[in-house]
């Protein structure tokens, strides 16, 4: 077994387990932290998979953006928060939890039936990729060529995006203004 | 050396367990971690097939924007969130039953 796959291994470990306990956890604060652990070893993952690039803007956007917020909406929230979450006694395994537990188990079983008879490593284009030489070597890293890519051929949906998030941040400033006074 | 399957795999479970937390918790803010989780399974797999798409990068763009939208999605949820909040006093979602007040 090599290091890369060992790296694999443990950086898989890290993400499903920290995404159990958020899943388990009876603490919400506890279970955004552990949030925290499930999207580094998301990135450590992105790294495995040699993209790098998106491995670092998911750090910077995910961890420094979207868990700040989430922490901060938390503390806006008041003790109320904190009461509802501890009346619900929350064991894994319990009667109210049984739907859940049994919609997702029967998801898994599904799409690892559908996954492991797809036979993904002999698709079609995949081997034709393989036959061109088409894949990101080991020892080269892409962003040159993701930054070139990003202002040709994928402009118009570049432009787009910086659009919608203007959108997105002027329309969430304006929801959370105080009500009343214009 | 590491496979696509593998990849899939993780993801897969991933997706489910942010399936599970969306179904049976009851706090908004968790139910919105929970799609932050089947958001991130999604993104995982674009990530892996990028790959082998050397030239064009089209995975791993789409996988930049996934996760921008993902962060202007959490911004006016959060503030939706607050608002809900500042009315109700509570984010439990199984007691939001009202458009108006």
């Amino acid at each position: 077994m090599s290091l890369v796959q060992v790296l694999f291994y443990v950086m898989g470990f890290i993400t499903l387990g920290s995404a159990l306990v958020v899943a388990v956890s009876e603490n919400l604060v506890r279970s955004i932290f552990m949030f925290f652990v499930t999207l580094f070893g998301l990135a450590g993952l992105y790294v495995l998979s040699l993209a790098d690039f998106v491995a670092v803007t998911q750090i910077v956007i995910y961890v420094g953006g979207i868990l700040v917020l989430i922490l901060f909406a938390f503390m806006l929230s008041g003790k109320e928060t904190l009461n509802a979450v501890a009346l619900q006694k929350n064991r894994f395994v319990s009667l109210s939890n049984l739907p859940a537990l049994i919609l997702a188990g029967l998801f898994l079983v599904v799409m690892v039936n559908i996954i492991l008879k797809a036979d993904i490593s002999n698709l079609e284009w995949i081997a034709k990729v393989k036959e061109t030489n088409n894949i990101i070597p080991v020892n080269e890293s892409g962003i040159n060529n993701i930054g070139i890519n990003l202002m040709t051929r994928y402009l118009l949906p570049f432009e787009a995006i910086s659009i919608l998030l203007m959108i997105a941040l002027v329309g969430a400033a304006h929801l959370s203004r105080k009500e009343g006074k214009l | 050396m590491i496979t696509l399957q593998d990849f899939m795999l993780v993801s897969a479970v991933l997706f489910c367990i942010g399936l599970f937390i969306i179904v049976s918790k009851k706090n908004a803010i968790q139910i919105l971690i929970g799609i932050e989780l089947m958001l991130n399974a999604a993104i995982l797999n674009l990530v892996a097939f990028s790959r082998y798409d050397r030239v064009n990068n089209g995975g791993q763009m789409f996988a930049l924007f996934a996760i921008v939208l993902a962060a202007a999605t959490t911004a006016v949820a959060l503030a939706i969130i607050l608002n809900v909040y500042r009315r109700y006093k509570t984010i439990d979602a199984d007691k939001i039953n009202q458009l108006k007040d």
